[in-house]
C-alpha cells in the first residue's frame, strides 16, 4: 500500500491515513479506541461519586505497595535478561523461598524479647536470612541447572528453568507441606499514618521504604563499584569483557546472587503484608513480576521498579477506574485481565516498555 | 485347520444357547416375572456375582476430606445391611474426581466402562457432577449425589430445570437455593440488615450461593448494594474492599473458599466500615478448622447444612468412630449414607429375581423408583424426590465463631438460626 504510485488528493493528513499500510492502521485503531474507553470509563467513576476522594487515594497506596514488591522481584528478572538473554522462570520460586524463609525465621523469633522490645531490629535479621536463603538457592540454581547450558540454543536454558520452578515448588511442597503457613502478627506493624492526606497502612509504608532504600543501594552498587562495572561490561558484550579480564562466570553468578537477594526481601515483605503463603505462592507473582519487567523494558534496573509500580496501580485502580465506570459488574475479577490488557497496550504505544529496553550487542 | 476345528465348538453351543434362550420363555409362560429390559438396559448380576455401585468422590487433593467423610459413609450403609443386598454381596468401585470438572469425566468414563455397575453415588463437587453426569446420563445409570449443592445440576425449586440437570440425577443434599434463602433470612430478619454486599469467585458453587443468597435479600426487601467477585489465586483483597467499604454494607456474604477469604477477613480489618467481624458471613466452604482459627474470624457467621439429631445418627456416628477411629470429618457423611440406603432399597423394589438367582435390575425401572422416592425416612430427614432429583429435607444452620469455641465441631454446635423451607 506504501508504494501506491498515485497518492490520493487531499489534505496532507488524510494522504497519510490512506498511506498506512493495514496493520499500522489497525494498531492505530486499537490504541484511539483503547484511549477512548479509558477516558469514558474514568469520567464516569468520577463523577458517579460512587468512591470517596479519600477512597481513590486508598487504592493509589495500595497500587504502590502491591507495585514495589512486584518491581523487586522484576529486578531479577531484568538483571539476568541484561547479561543473559534469558527468561529465568524459576525465579518466582526464588521469591516464594524468601517468603518462607521469613516465615520459618519469624515463627522462631516471634516468642522472643528481642521481637518484643526491638521488632524493627528482629525483623531485619528475618530480612537478612531472607535474603541470604534466597540468593543461595538462586546461586544453586546458575551453577547445577544454567551454567552447565551456557552457550547451547536459547530454548534450552528457558525449559530448564521451567523444569527448575517446578522442583523447586514441588520439594518445598514435600519438605514443609502444602498447607498455608500463617505469618506471626507483628504488632508494630498494626495501624495506619496520615501523610498529607494520604491514609497510609504501616506494613505498606514499610514496604514502600524498603523496596526505594534497596533500589537506591542496587543502583549505587550497579554504577558505582567494580562489580557493578564488570555487570555492565558482561551485559554489554561478554567476550570483549572476557577479553578484558573479566570473570564472567563469576558476575554472572554475582547478578543471581543480587536478584535472588532482591526477591528475596520481596519474599519477606509480602509475608508481612498478606501474612500467608504457601509452595504456590511465588507462582503468580513471578508472572506478573515478569510482566513488569517487560512493561518497565527488560534489562533496565530503572524500569523494572517503574514497570512495578505501573502494574501494581493499574491493578489497584483498573477495576474501578475504568471497569466500574463502564458498568462492568464484578469488576475485580478482572484484575488480571486488565494487567495483562496494560501490557499489551505500552507494548503497543511503546513496544519496547515504558523506558526502553536496555540490552547490549544481539537482542534476544 | 485347527483354528476352524476350535470355532466349531463354540458356534455349536451358541446355537444351542440361542434355541434354548428362545424357547426359554414357552417352558416358563406361567412365571409371573417375566423380564424385558426396558429401554435403558438392565444389568444382570448372576447368581454369586456381587451388586457393583460405582462411587466418584474427591478422595485426593484439596477437599480430599469431602471425599473420604462421604466413602466412608457409604461402606457404613453397606455394611449395615450385612454387606449383601438380595442375596448377593455388594461391592463398590470408588473413582477419584479430585474435585475437578476433568476428574468427573474420568471417574465416569471408568464406571461406564464397567456394564456391572448399575448405580452410581457421587460425586462430591458441583464442578465435577456436570460433566460426569452428561457420561452417566448417555449409558442411564442413576447417580445419587450425597454433597452437590448447585441449583445448576437440578432446578431453581421453583419449577425452572437447571441447565446442567441430567436424567437419572438426584440428590440428598440441599440445593443452595435453600442455603440463600436460609442467610438471606438470617441476615434480613436475624441481624436486621438491609444492605448486602456479596463476594464470589467464579465456581459454580460460589457463584450459585451468592446469587441465590442476593435474590432471596432483594425478596425479603433488603437491597443487594454490590455484588462482586474476585478470582481464585488473589491475594491482594484491598481493592475490592474498598469498593465493598464504599457501598456501606450491613452484611458481606463471601461463600468461597481459602486462601482467598483467609485474605478478605486479614485485610478487611484495616476498613473501619468492615472492621465489625459481626458484618461478615460465610458458608460451609470455609467451615474448617483452618479458618476459624484465623482471630479475624470471630464473631462471624456462617451458614452450612444442619448436623442430624436423633438416636439413629448418634449410633451412625458412634459406628463411623469405631471403624474410623476419628469422628466424621466433614458435613456430608449423613446425606451419603441416605444416598446410599435410598438406592440399595430402589434395588430391593425393581431387581427382578430368576430362578437360578440371576438378579436382572432394570435402569429404567430404578431411575423412576428414585423418582418415586416419597418419604424415605433417613438420618439426614425425610426425603421425598421431586421430578428434577432434589431429594433433600434441607434444614441449614446458621453458626457464630465467637471465643468460646476453638474447634470446628463447637462452632458446628454453636447454632443461632435453623432454617427450614416452607415454614
Amino acid at each position: 500500500m506504501a508504494e501506491t504510485p498515485l497518492a490520493p488528493k487531499g489534505p496532507l493528513a488524510a494522504r497519510r491515513v490512506l498511506q498506512l499500510p493495514l496493520v499500522d492502521g489497525f494498531l492505530w485503531v486499537v490504541r484511539i479506541s483503547a484511549v477512548v474507553v479509558i477516558v469514558v470509563g474514568a469520567y464516569n467513576s468520577l463523577t458517579s461519586g460512587r468512591l470517596s476522594g479519600q477512597q481513590w487515594r486508598d487504592l493509589i497506596v495500595f497500587g504502590i505497595a502491591q507495585g514495589s514488591i512486584y518491581g523487586l522481584i522484576a529486578l531479577g528478572y531484568s538483571m539476568v535478561y541484561g547479561v543473559l538473554r534469558f527468561i529465568n522462570f524459576a525465579h518466582g520460586e526464588v521469591f516464594m523461598i524468601g517468603a518462607m524463609t521469613g516465615y520459618y525465621v519469624s515463627s522462631a523469633l516471634s516468642g522472643t524479647a528481642l521481637w518484643r522490645s526491638a521488632p524493627f531490629a528482629g525483623l531485619f535479621v528475618v530480612l537478612l536470612c531472607c535474603m541470604t536463603m534466597s540468593a543461595l538457592v538462586a546461586l544453586g540454581l546458575e551453577r547445577i541447572a544454567y551454567r552447565p547450558l551456557r552457550g547451547k540454543p536459547r530454548l534450552i536454558p528457558f525449559i530448564t528453568a521451567i523444569g527448575a520452578s517446578f522442583f523447586l515448588q514441588y520439594t518445598v511442597a514435600t519438605l514443609f507441606g502444602v498447607d498455608v503457613k500463617a505469618y506471626p502478627a507483628v504488632p508494630v506493624l498494626d495501624g495506619s499514618i496520615s501523610v498529607g492526606g494520604f491514609r497510609i497502612l504501616r506494613v505498606h509504608l514499610l514496604v514502600i521504604v524498603a523496596a526505594v532504600v534497596m533500589m537506591i543501594a542496587l543502583y549505587f552498587y550497579i554504577e558505582k563499584t567494580r562489580a557493578g562495572r564488570a555487570m555492565r561490561a558482561v551485559a554489554e558484550d561478554q567476550e570483549t569483557a572476557r577479553l578484558m579480564g573479566i570473570d564472567v562466570d563469576r558476575t554472572i553468578a554475582r547478578v543471581f546472587a543480587v536478584g535472588g537477594a532482591m526477591a528475596g526481601a520481596a519474599g519477606l515483605l509480602f509475608g508481612l503484608v498478606f501474612q500467608n503463603v504457601n509452595f504456590f505462592s511465588g507462582f503468580l507473582p513471578g508472572i506478573k513480576a515478569f510482566t513488569s519487567a517487560v512493561l518497565g523494558g527488560i534489562g533496565n534496573i530503572l524500569g523494572a521498579m517503574v514497570g512495578g509500580l505501573t502494574l501494581g496501580s493499574v491493578e489497584s485502580l483498573g477495576p474501578s477506574l475504568v471497569l466500574s465506570g463502564l458498568d462492568i459488574p464484578a469488576a475485580h475479577q478482572l484484575k488480571d485481565v486488565v494487567a495483562f490488557s496494560a501490557l499489551v497496550l505500552v507494548l503497543i504505544f511503546r513496544p519496547t516498555g515504558i523506558l526502553g529496553e536496555r540490552v547490549g550487542g544481539e537482542r534476544g | 485347520m485347527s483354528g476352524h476345528r476350535s470355532l466349531v465348538a463354540p458356534a455349536v453351543i451358541s446355537v444351542i444357547a440361542l434355541i434354548a434362550a428362545a424357547c426359554a420363555p414357552d417352558d416358563e409362560e406361567a412365571a409371573p416375572e417375566e423380564f424385558s429390559p426396558g429401554p435403558l438396559g438392565a444389568v444382570t448380576v448372576a447368581p454369586d456375582d456381587p451388586i457393583m455401585i460405582g462411587v466418584i468422590q474427591a478422595i485426593s487433593g484439596d477437599t480430599a476430606s469431602l471425599g473420604v467423610d462421604q466413602v466412608r459413609a457409604i461402606d457404613l450403609a453397606i455394611a449395615d445391611r450385612g454387606g449383601e443386598l438380595l442375596g448377593h454381596p455388594v461391592e463398590t468401585q470408588v473413582e477419584d474426581d479430585a474435585c475437578l470438572a476433568e476428574g468427573g469425566t474420568t471417574a465416569a468414563q471408568a464406571l461406564v466402562a464397567n456394564p456391572q455397575v448399575m448405580g452410581v453415588l457421587g460425586t462430591s463437587c458441583s464442578g465435577a457432577a456436570v460433566p460426569a453426569m452428561e457420561i452417566l446420563a448417555e449409558t442411564g445409570i442413576a447417580t445419587i449425589s450425597g454433597s452437590n449443592t448447585s441449583p445448576a445440576l437440578t432446578s431453581d425449586l421453583e419449577g425452572t430445570q437447571g441447565a446442567a440437570n441430567q436424567p437419572g440425577y438426584f440428590r440428598t443434599s440441599h440445593n443452595d437455593v435453600v442455603q440463600g434463602q436460609a442467610a438471606a433470612e438470617f441476615a434480613f430478619t436475624e441481624l436486621g440488615a438491609q444492605r448486602a454486599a456479596t463476594i464470589h469467585d467464579g465456581d459454580p458453587y460460589t457463584e450459585g450461593l451468592a446469587t441465590a443468597f442476593g435474590t432471596s435479600f432483594t425478596e425479603l426487601g433488603g437491597e443487594v448494594v454490590l455484588a462482586t467477585a474476585i478470582s481464585k489465586g488473589d491475594t491482594d483483597m484491598r481493592p475490592v474492599l474498598t469498593e465493598v467499604a464504599a457501598a456501606t454494607p450491613d452484611i458481606v456474604f463471601f461463600p468461597i473458599f481459602q486462601p482467598e477469604a483467609d485474605f478478605i477477613v486479614q485485610q478487611a480489618k484495616d476498613f473501619p466500615a468492615l472492621a465489625e467481624t459481626q458484618k461478615m458471613m460465610g458458608a460451609d466452604g470455609l467451615l474448617s478448622d483452618t479458618f476459624v482459627v484465623i482471630p479475624q474470624t470471630e464473631g462471624m457467621y456462617f451458614s452450612g447444612p444442619a448436623t442430624p439429631t436423633g438416636s439413629a445418627y448418634e449410633d451412625f456416628v458412634a459406628a463411623y468412630q469405631a471403624e474410623f477411629g476419628e469422628a466424621p470429618i466433614q458435613a456430608f457423611h449423613a446425606h451419603s449414607y441416605d444416598a446410599a440406603n435410598m438406592l440399595m432399597d430402589a434395588v430391593e423394589e425393581v431387581a427382578v429375581e430368576e430362578d437360578d438367582g440371576t438378579l436382572q435390575i432394570d435402569r429404567q425401572a430404578l431411575m423412576d423408583q428414585l423418582y418415586a422416592t416419597e418419604d424415605f425416612e433417613g438420618l439426614t430427614g425425610t426425603l421425598t424426590c421431586d421430578e428434577f432429583g432434589d431429594c433433600a429435607d434441607p434444614k441449614i444452620d446458621i453458626v457464630q465463631n465467637t471465643a468460646e469455641q476453638q474447634t470446628i465441631d463447637q462452632v458446628r454446635g454453636n447454632v443461632l438460626f435453623t432454617f427450614e423451607p416452607g415454614e
